[in-house]
């Protein structure tokens, strides 16, 4: 149901004439880039997109997109879209998350609105942090982040959002980067894929977190440390300037993956995987990857559609209301009744 | 209140209390609501309380597994579900201890002597069988062995014993309806619809209600037991039907739904007891109600948020607990100015509290409960049937003040049942919502431009060129902008205080009474009964006393501080701790007494008479400032 007529629209007219308050250098500025490119792209029409966020720094983005938005409480967006959603399945809605805000206080409905599938683009922008209440250690922050809450370091283990999303049922699994220039590539898959789309979007807070993702998201040396998926294609990395030099393969006595040498011309012999977007298992091993030994997996991780939750609400109402009649009178004199009589005020039957 | 003395009554009672008690698995919720039906076509005017535990099965036989249904009826105007029972039915040892202290003196009390064993004894706690020493020797009573009756009444279909026994409560009901020279046939007809797909557990039981009515027939030799007419009450013209405060609150509703000309969605989470107005709004979906069983209570009123943002008419229910958990959505509806009601549908607390017993002391909550200045406009039910309106006034003012609504009910209006006339939507004044189409400040749109009420414009996500943002941050004014300036923070204040301050509320009468005197009793919610019967009695002994009732909490009507002025006394009993006390000694400078009461319990009217009697030591059968009572109609403290 998503834009079902090509609007032609530019970049600048998804920004808004608001003065955007994020810290000089914070990753949300590319995202927000990514975004107003992406949507030119589909054809969106603003009048017909909403965003709904929760609170955080990321979720001041709705105030950024010359858009319908809806800057809501900490956490409950997800909550909040379902209900826009439900009460108007035409609207093309993105909701804007993060990690404290997505998987903390709103990893409940962060999971039902998952495993309910509602038809919309979830963007958390993971930077792995409370940003906006000054650098507390988040669901994501790694084992040992010092922190004004967690001064000698963090111990408790980190969520993995993808992890999270596929546990919950989700649909549709990406994952991409700030800065990242496939980054609009992963939000129109998104964005086709009829139902919940869940995308982690890995996100540089500069100060407080500064440079966290530099070990696969710098440039230097990326096409060793990024495995970008694509449906049908072999899963090679290494950089694709001097041709493909390793790729991923399954290890079948153990059953989990490995990375083999690999060239564009060999991977075959070499057992390397061809990416199935609708393979769950493979999918849960992709995201579950340790980052180190093996590249950061990217992309489309999984993408299989199934019916959405609001398709199914009207289904259900149309199913409910066949060969009734919405008569108020009759509605209200329902059930065993009786009449008293004008002349005895007394019941007559 | 009627005499069940051994002789016949030469006079038909004008009202008559009985109550239905046993375990909870015997069936008495529904024995007591097929009885209210066949009382209800009998045209008699009724209130009736269900009183039961908050277990789903409690273990049998136990003193806290007890489940009771009380039913007050009469051929004059019924207010409460009565005081003390004129008769008990005890279906076990359990039943009979928790029920009997409030048995009127001189009652009749029906037992199952069936369940008397040395089991169910020890269980109950007693250490010798009340049959057998005094301890019934005030009342009348009637003890048989019901189950062995039972069982005897069903053996023709073969059902095993302990299926045989289920029918109990209808062999019980059967003995009823003979009492009160009822109509069989509805019940008959009730349980062939019920068991249409096991049609001999349907005879199974239309056979034990027929044995229980011929019981009735044969054993008028046996002492206590006389059939009793009551005529029906004297009522307006028209159609009735029963309703419960839930099926009323969802019918008002749908009702709002319509008047203002948008489609529902309803947000719910299962909790007792207000998880009735989801089911029964599930099943109206051809009126365009979705309802959603959300993850949690914060899920429910968000969603409903999000729906109002879309343009539906967002509605939220729940009760204490959960309404404290939407505490922070409701002040985000309050911010962004959108239309929302919330069904608080009060029960005992704090915390889990007493969840299937009643109370009213959510009204500090409802109208002070949120962080920040959050004005919000409260409206509370007084009955089932009243429920109704209200339900249909809370949309309006959510609909006309793009301002969320609550609606104060509590667990005994949600579960009583009453005759209710059924009232003709033609008669409804629609308030039709409207929706921005064009942009309002000329080339610019302004989301928070207000109109003569104070309301901003309802501008629906997908109309075109109308783009803009809202949010839970302070907005300024007229563009909603996000704005931190100190003097738009005054203003966006003020503008929300005055919106709700300046709601059209119905100047304030009096229920019963005069306008001034002695002692106004103000009450709100489901003390209407109680304290509407016991201010009839004391005036008709000649006491100065009348009944004020307030619906609409917040804000108050404008005439009330003066009208409470007009009386030399205010007493404001509530099932809390004094609650609208304060709020009307705050409002007013009144000096309002509490009469408080927070047992899980409805008030007696015989409490309230003997507080109004401490007002009127001259008035005549009233000497020393105490109403006659006697203290064995009082519900025990066990209760």
């Amino acid at each position: 149901m998503n834009a079902p007529v090509k609007f032609e629209t530019t970049l600048k007219d998804w920004e808004t004439d608001q003065e955007v308050r994020w810290c000089p250098g914070c990753g949300d500025y590319a995202i927000l880039k990514a975004v107003q490119r992406t949507l030119p792209q589909l054809g969106a029409n603003p009048s017909n997109t909403c965003f709904i966020s929760g609170i955080g720094c990321s979720s001041r983005f709705p105030y950024y997109m010359e858009t319908y938005g809806f800057h809501t409480i900490h956490g409950r967006a997800p909550a909040i879209a379902t209900g826009v959603k439900l009460a108007n399945p035409d609207l093309d809605i993105w909701l804007v998350t993060g990690d404290g805000d997505g998987l903390s206080i709103g990893g409940n409905h962060m999971m039902h609105v998952l495993r309910r599938n509602v038809n919309m683009q979830i963007m958390l922008f993971n930077n792995e942090i409370y940003g906006l209440t000054k650098g507390q250690s988040s669901p994501t922050s790694r084992e040992g982040t010092k922190s004004p809450s967690t001064p000698i370091g963090s111990y408790d283990h980190p969520a993995n959002p993808c992890a999270f999303a596929l546990g919950a049922g989700a649909r549709f699994v990406g994952r991409g980067f700030d800065v990242s220039k496939n980054l609009p590539d992963v939000l129109m898959a998104a964005h086709a894929h009829q139902g919940a789309a869940f995308i982690e979007i890995f996100q540089n807070c500069i100060v407080y977190n500064k440079d966290v993702f530099n070990d696969f998201a710098a440039p230097k040396g990326a096409g060793d440390r990024q495995l970008w998926l694509e449906d049908g294609k072999p899963m090679l990395f290494g950089d694709p300037k001097a041709g493909y030099d390793k790729g991923i393969a399954l290890d079948r006595d153990t059953l989990t993956l490995k990375v083999v040498d690999a060239s564009e011309e060999n991977w075959e012999e070499a057992g390397v995987l061809v990416h199935n977007a609708k393979d769950r298992t493979i999918a849960h091993m992709l995201i579950e990857m340790p980052f180190g030994p093996f590249p950061m997996a990217l992309g489309v991780i999984y993408d299989d559609p199934r019916p959405t939750f609001e398709t199914a609400v009207i289904e259900e109402r149309a199913r409910a209301s066949e060969g009734k009649e919405a008569n108020l009178a009759k509605l209200l004199g329902k059930g065993q009744t009786w009449t008293v009589d004008p002349n005895e005020g007394h019941p007559t039957d | 209140m009627a005499s069940l003395a051994k002789e016949k009554p030469t006079t038909a009672p004008e009202a008559v209390v009985v109550r239905f008690a046993g375990d909870s698995g015997d069936g008495m919720q529904l024995t007591g609501g097929q009885f209210t039906l066949s009382t209800a076509l009998a045209g008699n005017d009724l209130a009736t309380f269900p009183d039961f535990p908050a277990e789903i099965r409690a273990p049998q036989g136990t003193l806290f597994g007890v489940s009771a249904f009380q039913i007050n009826f009469g051929s004059r105007e019924i207010n409460t579900a009565g005081d003390a029972p004129d008769v008990l039915v005890a279906m076990n040892p359990a039943a009979l201890k928790v029920n009997l202290p409030s048995l009127k003196p001189g009652g009749l009390v029906i037992i199952d002597t069936g369940e008397f064993s040395k089991r169910n004894l020890d269980k109950a706690k007693y250490d010798v069988s009340p049959l057998e020493d005094d301890t019934l020797a005030k009342w009348d009573v009637l003890a048989f062995d019901i189950s062995a009756l039972t069982i005897e009444a069903v053996k023709p279909f073969g059902l095993g014993n302990k299926d045989a026994l289920r029918s109990k409560n209808m062999w019980t009901l059967g003995l009823a309806l003979w009492m009160f020279d009822r109509d069989r046939t509805p019940i008959e007809d009730w349980l062939k619809a019920k068991f249409k797909s096991k049609p001999e557990i349907a005879d199974a039981n239309i056979a034990a209600l027929n044995a229980g009515h011929a019981y009735g027939e044969t054993a008028e030799i046996a002492g206590p037991l006389t059939k009793v007419h009551v005529d029906a009450v004297e009522s307006e013209p028209g159609l009735y039907r029963t309703i419960t405060g839930a099926e009323a609150i969802s019918l008002g509703l749908v009702a709002g739904a319509q008047l203002a000309e948008l489609p529902m969605f309803f947000g719910g989470y299962p909790i007792t007891p207000a998880s009735a107005i989801l089911h029964h709004l599930a099943r109206l979906k051809e009126f365009g109600v979705t309802t959603f069983q959300a993850e949690d209570e914060i899920a429910a009123i968000c969603a409903a948020i999000g729906a109002s943002y879309a343009g539906q008419l967002g509605i939220t229910s729940s009760s204490g607990p959960g309404i404290a958990l939407k505490g922070e959505a409701m002040g985000l509806a309050i911010m962004t100015e959108l239309p929302l009601v919330i069904v608080n549908s009060q029960r005992g607390g704090p915390s889990t509290g007493l969840p299937t017993k009643t109370e009213q002391s959510d009204l500090y909550q409802a109208i002070y409960g949120r962080n920040g200045d959050a004005p919000m406009p409260v409206v509370s039910a007084c009955s089932p049937g009243d429920a109704f309106e209200v339900a249909i006034e809370a949309c309006r003012i959510a609909v006309e003040y793009m301002t969320p609504v609550m609606l104060l009910t509590d667990g005994y209006i949600a579960n009583a049942a009453e005759p209710w006339k059924v009232p003709d939507p033609e008669t409804f004044e629609p308030f039709p919502a409207k929706f921005l189409q064009e942009k309002n400040g000329g080339e610019e749109l302004l989301p928070y431009k207000r109109d003569e009420k104070g309301a901003r414009p309802w501008i629906k996500p997908g109309t075109p060129d109308l783009m803009h943002r809202i949010g839970g941050i302070e907005k300024a004014v007229d563009t909603g902008h996000i704005d931190y300036a100190p003097d738009n923070h005054q203003a966006m204040t003020d503008a929300r205080v005055n919106k709700v301050k300046g709601v059209k509320v119905p100047d304030q009468d009096v229920a019963l009474g005069e306008t001034s005197g002695t002692l106004a009793v103000v009450g709100w919610g489901s003390t209407f009964g109680p304290i509407h019967q016991a201010v009839r009695r004391m005036r008709a002994k000649g006491c100065d006393v009348s009944h004020i009732h307030v619906r609409h909490l917040w804000p108050l009507p404008a005439n009330l501080g003066d009208l409470l002025k007009s009386y030399d006394n205010v007493l404001v009993p509530e099932m809390n701790t004094g609650q609208f006390k304060t709020v009307l000694r705050d409002q007013f400078l009144v000096d309002a007494t509490p009469l408080t009461k927070t047992s899980g319990q409805p008030f007696a009217i015989a409490e309230m008479e003997a507080a109004i009697g401490k007002y009127f030591d001259d008035v005549s059968g009233n000497e020393g400032g105490q109403v006659p009572v006697n203290d064995d109609q009082l519900p025990s403290p066990e209760q």
